[in-house]
């Protein structure tokens, strides 16, 4: 890793200071990706300002319809949160299995969505739960936040504070974890709410993307039997050493019957 | 240089540190505590676990400066002046290491366990939780067995 000039800030007005000036700056929430970018060298800056000691980035709290959570809160507490469980019990499940339990224990909300792993998780949840983004500046929708490869609607020295979800009548999340990198090798997230029906895919194109196919049918009939004879075309979807275009395909449309499953299960 | 300062394993720490020095850098060159391990340097195979503010973390893929006033406990603060620790022992006592390379992590990680999942493990949970955790050597039948034998004994000692 090369070196970097670190700083520490304990608010968005320092963190506002400390990337405004000419040199190349770079949030550090995490760390989970950031970090091992860093150590391969694939990305080099100037100074690196710390998120961490901004205790009102952190944080779950409900805000009439919508569920509230901060950019700096971690997966571990997402995963562990009564309020999660009790108002999107999908989004807890899903963060539950983000990575493994000490990556869970420092990977954030807020450092996932900025990222925009085309294999993440979160962004599947946001997408499909119409969630929006919160900075300092504005408020994006997921829909335009989730641009390409590693690319969103952000703008330099914008931060994310928090994401506001409102909460759906069904939600459910599958995911066919790629089994060494834990990443989604292709991940579905179903939600129906009063707007309608998204089904959000994960790991399978260079972002994040709405299966409108399964929409339509779901919105018809909300029941695996309405996915059965879907097919998602392999044209454009990622292919790899782990996973051919054309099997990721087929696990979408299995990993959509499952996380309908989920949706479909009883509140226990 | 920056300096940074924090609690390991009960003592009050202050070094100056670059800004990319890791965590385990930390620990391993500037304070020579060698228990905490570098296996893969990925994020991957948690030799290098250690409890950050009580909860476990990989110290490969976390700034020695981002630590600031937090506390951390490293394999070596487990042994008292009565002995190893109730996971060590358990872990000497059901063999669950061959080599002893991945050993510090797993001891590290399984007392997290005992604290996220309480002393009353079965095999599938402690197989689940940890999955951070890589072993090449043992098959993982004895850590497992390993851990949930350090848990009961911990629970029988009441001893966190």
């Amino acid at each position: 890793m090369y070196d970097f000039e670190y700083r520490r800030v304990g608010s968005i007005a320092e963190a506002q200071a400390a990337l405004a000036g000419g040199s190349s700056s770079k949030l550090l929430a995490g760390g989970m990706s950031l970090l091992p970018v860093l150590k391969q060298r694939l990305a080099r800056y100037d100074g690196i300002v710390d998120l961490g000691g901004i205790a009102t980035l952190r944080g779950i709290h409900r805000d009439n319809a919508d569920l509230v959570i901060g950019a700096m809160t971690t997966h571990a507490t997402v995963a562990a949160s009564a309020l999660v469980a009790q108002s999107i019990p999908a989004l807890a499940a899903l963060a539950a299995g983000i990575g493994d339990p000490q990556v869970r224990n420092r990977g954030t909300l807020g450092g996932s969505v900025a990222n925009a792993d085309p294999a993440a998780d979160y962004p599947a949840a946001l997408l499909a739960l119409d969630a929006r983004i919160v900075t300092q500046r504005r408020v994006i929708a997921a829909e335009v936040f989730f641009r390409g490869l590693f690319e969103t609607a952000l703008e330099p020295g914008e931060i994310i504070q928090a994401v506001h979800f409102t909460l759906p009548q069904r939600a459910g999340y599958a995911k066919l974890r790629q089994s060494a990198s834990r990443f989604a090798l292709v991940g579905v997230f179903v939600t129906r709410t009063h707007a309608g029906v998204r089904v959000a895919v994960t790991g399978a194109r260079d972002s994040v993307f709405r299966w409108r196919e399964a929409e339509a049918a779901l919105a018809a009939d909300f029941r695996p039997a309405a996915l059965a004879r879907l097919a998602l075309p392999s044209s454009g979807l990622n292919a790899d050493i782990h996973a051919s275009a054309e099997y990721r395909a087929h696990c979408v449309q299995i990993m959509a019957q499952r996380a309908l499953a989920a949706a479909l299960e009883p509140p226990s | 240089m920056p300096v940074v300062s924090m609690q390991v394993n009960g003592q009050t720490v202050r070094a100056a540190v670059e800004g990319r020095t890791l965590l385990v850098q930390f620990l391993r060159e500037t304070l020579s505590l060698t228990g905490t391990h570098v296996g893969c340097d990925t994020t991957q195979c948690g030799c290098c676990t250690v409890h950050l503010d009580g909860a476990a973390v990989k110290s490969c893929t976390v700034l020695a400066l981002s630590c600031e006033g937090a506390a951390v406990t490293t394999i070596e603060g487990l042994a008292s002046e009565r002995g190893l620790h109730p996971m060590q022992a358990a872990f000497r006592e059901h063999h669950a290491l061959q080599c002893g390379f991945c050993t510090p992590g797993m001891v590290m990680s399984a007392l997290a366990i005992v604290s996220r999942c309480g002393p009353d493990l079965d095999q599938a949970t402690i197989r689940r939780e940890l999955e951070g955790n890589l072993c090449r050597c043992t098959g993982y039948h004895n850590i497992v067995k390993a851990v949930q034998a350090g848990a009961a004994a911990m629970k029988e000692a009441d001893r966190p």
